[in-house]
Order: C-alpha cells, then structure tokens, then sequence
C-alpha cells in the first residue's frame, strides 16, 4: 500500500495511467495539485505503447509545402466525416507542434534526419509528411516520456500511484444540477479490499472497449467497463456506435495484432491476385495479375484513405468478390519492393512482432493481414468551453474565416462529463474523432487532452468547495453497494451449477463482431440486440469458478463483464437509431450519409428503471468548416461535390 | 526427445488437432505453498494459439488433466504483443513473454509439454503473477528521467545525431518486463524494501543510466546517477554472467551498456576525487 497524501491538501484522482492519464497527472502536479493515479496495471504497461505508427503536427517542412495547424484540422473533421464539435479539433490540432516540442524535450528517441531534423512520414487521410515517429514504436516511446515525468514527480511526493487497483465506481454527491463526483471506490486486485478515496475531481482516462467485441487489437484491460461504470452511475455516453475496425491486423486466438498504417505510410502496398483462388507463392505472381485495389479505386490517397474506407474496400473484395486470399478475409500488404536496411530503420517493431506473430519475415514475404476492432472514438461525453479569436495569419493560413473558434483553456468544464467534477480524457472520450479517427492522430488527442484539460481540472479544485466537508455515509454508500455486488458475485463459486463467464464473453465478442463492424445493417443490429437480451438473462446466473479473496481475477473478469454488456446495448441501441452511414458506421441499409437528421452526436442516458439506454441527440458544434461530401476522389462512384472538394486538398501544395 | 531446434523445422499444416500438456506451478498466495497442476489443453494448427491463449482455455476449463476442480490460473498480461512486458514467466525453464510463445512453432508435437513457473526474482502474489514494483522502485533510485523546466512551451528539445538515436532508441524499448533479472546470477530476490537501495540494480537500469545520460537534458543528473551505479548496488556488482543480454527479448545492447557506464562511472569517481566533491 503506497503511503497516502495528507487528507487536507487539494487532490484529484486520475484513473488510469496511459498517455491521457499521464499527461494529466503531469500538468496537474505542476499547478500544486497532489494526484492520486489509479491503475488497473502498472502505469508502464499501459495500453498506449501498442500505439505504433506515429503522432500528427505540422511541421516546417510541411508548412513549406502548404500545410498548416487549419489543414490538420480540416483532415481530421473531413476523417471523421464532420461529426466531430470542431473547436476540440481546432485546439487540438493547434496544439500539436508544441506537443511534439514537448515530447522532444522530455527525451523521446524521435527518427532523426541526417540534418538531426525530427523525421516524417506519411499517414492515412493526409498528402503531406506530417506524423513524426519513433520507430515503429512510438505510443511506448511517448508513454515512456511521460510515464518519467510522472515517476518524477513521484518520487517528490506529489504523485501516489494505485497500482494493480481497478476502478469500480464514482462517488457522487448531491441531486440534478447541485449532483459532484467527490471520489471514487476501488478494488485492491492482490488483497480484494474495497474502499472508497475522496478527490476534489476525478479523471477517467481509462482507455477503449475493444473487448467488447472479442478479439480485437486491445491490450486484455481494455474492456470499458470503468467507462460503462460512470455511464450507469449517470455520466452519458456518446457516439457508442462509432467503432474504428483497422484495415490491417494479424490474427491470432487471443488477440489481434496490430500492423501499424506506417506500413503504408513508408511504402507499403495492399494487394490481392487478381484471380479468385490463385495459391501461387505471392513472389512469383506478376505486376499485371495484381490488384492493387486501394491505388486503383483512390488514384491520390492510394493505400492511404482512412481506415473504415480501406477496412471496407478488403470487405468488400474478400466478401463480394471472393477474392480474400485462400478464400479468407485477408489480403497481402507488401514491403518486399523496400530495402532491408530502411525498413529496420523505421519500421523495426513492427516488423518483429509480424515475424514472430506470422512466422515469417515481412522483408522477403508479403504480409497476410485483415482487419480488426481497433478504437472506440465514442466514449464519455464531454463538453468545454468555447472561445473566438482571430485566425493565426501563420497557423490558419488557408482559412477564410474572420473568427474562428477554439476551446478557452483554463476553463473548469474543459473535458468535464455532464456530471461536476468527473472528467473524461482520451480515448474513453467522444471529443476529436466524430465518425472515424485518423492515423496518427490518438498519441495527439491523448496527450492534448491531459495537457489541456488539465489546466481546467486544476482551476475547478482550485475554485472549488472541497470535499472535506461531505458526510462520510456519501462514500460508505457506494463502498457498500461495491462490496455487496463483489460478495454476491464470489458467493456463486460454491454453487451446483451456472453459467461461464469466458464462455458469455466470447459469444458476445463473437455477436458483436458479426453484427455491428464494418458492414452493419438494422435487421442484424436487432437481432444482436436480441440476442444481447438472452446473454444478459444468463449472465444473472452467472458462476465464478474461483471463490478466494486473494487476488480473485475470475471475479474482476467476471463484474466486467456485466459492464461490458451494458456497453454492448449502448454500442448497438445508437446504431440501429442512426439511419445513415458516416464514418466508420456504415450501413447496407442506409448506405449515403444523412446531415438533416444525423448531423448530431448520439448521447446514452441510462435509465435505472429499464437499466437500458435513453438515446437522445444534440447538434454537433460547426462554425469552422462546412460538411461537405467525404470522397477521398474515389474513381469509380464520383459524388457530388467532388470537384470543389478536390481544389481545396491540393490548394497551396505548390507553395 | 526432439529438441527444440527440430520442432522448429516441424511445419504443421493448418487446422491438425492435437493436445498439449502444461504442467503449472501454482501458488495461492504469499507464504502459502506451492503445488503443481496438469492441463491438457486442445489445440488445432494454424491458428495462432499460444500459451495464452492455452491459459484462457483453462480459465474457461478449470479441471486439471487428472480430472479434478480447480480454480482459473492467475497470471499477468496487457497487451499480448510483447510490447508491455506483463506477461513474463518461466517457460519450460526460461524466461519470456508468454505471448509470443506461439505453440505451432514451440509444441508442435502431440503431447508436448509446457512447463509454467512464476519468475523467481520477485516475489509471487498469485500463480504465475509477480510484483516487480522493485523494478519501478529502481527507476526512481537511478532518477530515470530528463529534467526538464515544465510543460509550458519552451521550444524543440536538443538536436540528436542519428547515432544517437541510434542507441537511444534502442534501449528505450526496454518494457521492465525483468527478463534479464531472472537470468542474471547477482540479482536476487529481496522482499525487504528497506535493503531494495543497496542490492543490485539489474542491467536494465545501468542501461537506462546510459540512455539518460547520453541525452542533453538528461546529462544534467549524469553525475547523481553514476554515484548510485558507483555505490552499493551498483555497475561493480555485476558479475559478468552475460546472461542478461541472452534472455532480452528486445535484443538491447546490456553488457555493452554495463561496460560503457562502469567506464563512466570510474571516471566520474577520479574526477571527484581531484575535486574533492
């Protein structure tokens, strides 16, 4: 048990400990503030060093060719098929140069150029060198950065680390309006204590649910339930339905292991024989008997359009057209035309981990890759404060705008969920990505968020009541309420029968998988809802097969697992609402996107009467750029608008 | 008895069914005795099973070979992609990831079978799962970080020659996952936190030394960090075993590390002799 802060001084509790929970907890203590990090692992073994490919910023050299901070942020709402608020993206993509500033002096081993310059590299969605990178293994590198600074602080006293603790419920105070989150109860994984910690503000910072759909591209923590948790306890939830699948993933049969979109970006070419059932050794196989088919559907991006429309086109020739390689849903991506000495030099981690993953070495084969359940851009809803200023004449150079509008920093509300006091940053939130996330862009909306948001979060305590005053019942209450569910969960080990925990997980995995990924359509989404219902009524009568209260991991997997349900209603309630297809919701059903109804970002209420979802909806925040028809200069269907939308991608590329 | 250098040539064809023995050390807790369990897991070929996924299996099947009851075995993970270094342990007499242990290629054979351990450098809380806070504890002992002045915005760090990054990178993916302890002769477990400063460090500190101390910012604490490799507990401990660069999955350069920072550290201890500081 780490030694505790003294009662008295201002805290806030941060719950988890990847780059959005370290980024935070490091702005935090530098305002005087004391942390309380908690962590279902250690804080280095966080799920963002599988993060591979790299982190997006303007830089000089782009600048030169006609980027800017506006031109990021226009890529990132255009990704996301503008369902994203836009001041978040604006601030965020402002901030990233400084961000990697930032990084680049807290040591992080960027790729250097000859010059020593930071080196790019090319990413989805982009026609400019803007992502920097540490090898292939930049999310561990960036964490790592930030896991130091933390760890220093540490070691001054400002920073108690809670670690191998999980979240098991907000505390909060009060009714309606008046309603604050003054603490959280949680769970000792080795000794099964459960008790309650008072904060003066929590973050969550807890990551995505990819296990929501079995195997996916997630670290084993990554199951929502802390987020569905808040969720139950009343924070809403919004764009549940959005769920990025990555184009290109190894299969295994615990996981499914990331290849970064840097392959892609360095030259990485996605291929299939151009005839069903052709088993010739891939080395052997013609230029002409190839299809390239992302190069030839998407002459400009090429293997670089964003990851729903790649994860979609391999779904559509595996699917369709028959012509996944072996007749499964895989196709090649190829690296064998670079040399060995490049690849290692940049794409090293990933290389290895194809080899000893796959069995083969990607510099002499192509490799056999498909796609996979990869992040939640929905989450926690948050909201923040908006501020007009002037556009930056240097940063907004190709805006047209007199007044643009941002996020006001310092603001108390900056990434606050609809409840006081309860904070939700990264992935576990909604905020930058709207209807699909860009390559390269979550390193920057973590770290953005902790380093932003972290200055509110510190102004709202600071500001604040404190919560030395709130009646200890307020916490008993819920420590109470965690310690019956725990008990009642480990009373099951001693009966005769019931049903099994990782049996109703993967079949849910399984449904969810089938039903709400790449291709969706209503009659399957109602049928997965239907089915959901009967894995909820089994998981009442569900059996731990461990009874100990000594570091118990069938009960936490288990009490997840009831979480993760839940989750699974929001996921597949807000895609059968959302008549259209945008993003990475795409529907057979309601295959064109549909701004009059669904400009509008889903929001979960959960109703403690039904224990089901209340979806409702509200406007997504413009006021920056205007939607406009998301092509990617496609060749064969041409959408509207197509042209306009050309002239602007490319404008002042020749500068 | 077929080695391991001939199951790897064994090529399995997709989609053969066979069985694997793993033989378990199972622990209920601190101070509570140890005892082993059989588990005869099914696997089919070509699917990318591996001791994980083994495990998962008998989480979901907990009854031992011979039939009995059991409860699920505990042990550590995160991400599975031996990135995040949690899922160490003793495999078949050696340390590594679990994860990456992929079965077509290490247990091709039917009937083979897997021996699980805990690490032994650390104490065990449960099964196969470890608390290596000792590691991080080390961390903080050699202050592994660049101090730099705060989050404002202060500009680009310091220029790195590619050499530089070289190296840098390189150690920088150390994930503390502790393998080149378990192999090392002087690292010993110790559960007394009180003795945690003056027992050895381990080479995957004395490396991070060198990854600080070769950076602009990090330099700044280059000398606290070699009185603590020159102290108790420090570069003069290692025996020279070289184990420790044998077992690192991420194949950094260890011994080449100890070797640079016990040069640095005898320098920094003469040149503070002739300061008198």
């Amino acid at each position: 048990m780490p030694a505790a802060h003294p009662a008295s001084q201002k805290r806030v509790i941060v719950v988890g400990g990847g780059l959005a929970g370290l980024a935070a907890a490091a702005r935090l203590t530098e305002q005087g503030l004391l942390v309380d990090l908690f962590s279902i692992i250690p804080v280095k073994r966080s799920h963002s060093v599988c993060a591979q490919g790299g982190i997006n910023a303007t830089n000089e050299v782009a600048r030169q060719q006609g980027f800017s901070e506006w031109l990021h942020c226009d890529e990132t709402l255009y990704g996301g098929d503008f369902l994203a608020d836009q001041p978040p993206v604006y601030e965020m993509t402002h901030w990233a140069p400084r961000i990697i500033d930032l990084l680049d002096r807290m040591g992080v081993p960027f790729n250097r150029t000859n010059e020593a310059q930071r080196d790019l590299r090319l990413f989805g969605g982009s026609l400019f060198k803007r992502t920097h990178f540490a090898g292939a293994t930049t999310g561990q590198q960036l964490m790592y950065a930030l896991d130091e600074q933390v760890r220093r602080a540490e070691a001054e006293g400002k920073v108690v680390k809670y670690e191998s603790w999980e979240f098991l419920w907000p505390v909060i105070e009060g009714d309606g309006d008046g309603r604050r989150c003054v603490g959280i109860v949680a769970q000792d994984l080795r000794t099964m204590q459960i008790r309650a910690f008072r904060a003066d503000a929590v973050a969550m910072a807890t990551g995505g649910c990819g296990l929501v759909f079995g195997q996916s591209t997630n670290s084993v923590m990554c199951n929502g339930g802390a987020a569905s948790r808040c969720y139950q306890a009343g924070a809403w939830y919004a764009n549940g339905e959005f769920i990025q699948v990555h184009p290109t993933a190894i299969p295994g049969a615990d996981k499914c292991r990331l290849m970064s979109e840097s392959a892609r970006g360095e030259g990485g070419r996605v291929w299939v024989p151009r005839k069903a059932g052709d088993d010739r050794d891939p080395r052997t196989i013609p230029e002409e008997e190839r299809y390239y088919f992302l190069e030839e559907h998407y002459p400009k991006y090429g293997n670089l359009v964003p990851r729903d429309i790649a994860s979609r086109e391999i779904f559509d020739i595996c699917v369709n057209q028959g012509l996944g390689l072996g007749g499964k849903n895989m196709v090649y991506l190829d690296l064998t035309h670079k040399s060995r000495e490049e690849l290692d030099n940049k794409l090293k981690g990933i290389l290895e981990i194809y080899e000893k993953f796959a069995g083969q070495d990607p510099r002499e084969f192509p490799m056999k890759i498909f796609p996979a359940v990869h992040y939640s851009m929905g989450g926690l809803w948050t909201t923040y404060t908006s501020e007009t200023r002037r556009p930056d004449p240097r940063q907004d150079l190709q805006c047209e705008l007199d007044e643009i509008v941002g996020m006001k920093l310092g603001a108390p509300n900056s990434m606050s969920t609809n409840i006081d006091g309860l904070y939700a940053l990264g992935e576990v939130n909604f905020a930058f990505h709207g209807g699909t996330r860009l390559g390269a862009n979550a390193l920057l909306s973590c770290i953005f968020d902790g380093l932003f948001a972290g200055v509110g979060i510190g102004n709202y305590v600071n500001d604040g009541p404190g919560v030395d005053e709130v009646p200890q019942g307020v916490y008993d209450e819920v420590t109470n309420q965690e310690q019956t569910k725990c008990d009642a969960l480990v009373r099951t080990a001693g009966a005769d029968k019931g049903e099994n925990p990782y049996a109703i997980a993967r079949e849910l995995g399984d449904e969810m998988t089938a039903a709400s990924t790449v291709v969706k359509n209503g009659p399957r989404m109602e049928e997965a809802a239907r089915n959901l219902e009967t894995l909820r009524d089994r998981f009442q009568n569900v059996r731990l097969s461990d009874g100990a209260m000594w570091t118990n991991q069938n009960l936490s997997f288990t009490r997840a697992l009831g979480d993760m349900i839940v989750l699974a209603d929001v996921v597949l309630q807000g895609g059968l609402l959302r008549e259209e297809s945008r993003g990475s919701h795409y529907r057979l059903d309601f295959p064109e996107r549909d701004d009059t109804k669904f400009l509008k970002t889903t929001v979960a209420e959960f109703d403690t009467a039904t224990n089901r979802p209340k979806i409702s909806y509200r406007d997504v925040q413009l006021g920056l750029v205007a939607p406009r028809a998301r092509t990617y200069g496609k060749t064969a269907e041409k959408a509207s608008g197509e042209s306009k939308e050309k002239k602007k991608e490319t404008a002042g590329a020749g500068a | 008895m077929v080695t391991q250098a001939a199951k790897n040539e064994v090529h399995l064809e997709p989609g053969l069914k066979r069985t694997i023995r793993f033989r378990i050390k199972r622990c209920d807790g601190p101070g509570k005795p140890a005892r082993w369990e059989n588990f005869d897991v099914p696997v089919v070929s070509g699917e990318g099973v591996n001791v994980i996924s083994c495990l998962q299996w008998i989480a979901e099947h907990p009854k031992t070979a011979e039939g009995a009851d059991t409860t699920p075995v505990v042990w550590d993970s995160g991400c599975l992609e031996e990135v995040c270094g949690a899922c160490t342990m003793v495999i078949n007499g050696s340390v590594r990831q679990s994860c990456s242990c992929q079965l077509d290629n290490y247990a091709p054979l039917d009937g083979d079978t897997i021996t699980l351990e805990p690490m032994s450098k650390f104490p065990v809380v449960r099964d196969l799962w470890v608390d290596r806070s000792r590691l991080f504890h080390n961390l903080k002992r050699l202050k592994a970080w660049a101090p730099i002045d705060g989050l404002h915005d202060l500009g680009a760090g310091p220029k790195e020659h590619t050499d530089d990054q070289h190296v840098r990178y390189k150690i920088s993916e150390c994930m503390s996952c502790g393998c080149c302890l378990e192999a090392c002769p002087q690292f010993h477990q110790e559960e007394n936190e009180e003795n945690w400063d003056s027992s050895f460090i381990g080479a995957n500190t004395i490396a991070q030394a060198r990854l600080f101390n070769l950076h602009e910012t990090g330099k700044q604490l280059a000398g606290d960090r070699l009185d603590t490799l020159a102290a108790a507990g420090g570069v003069s401990d290692c025996g020279n075993a070289q184990n420790c660069v044998k077992v690192c999955p991420k194949e950094i350069p260890l011994t080449e590390a100890i070797a640079a920072i016990g040069r640095a550290t005898t320098i920094h201890r003469v040149r503070k002799f002739f300061r008198g500081k």
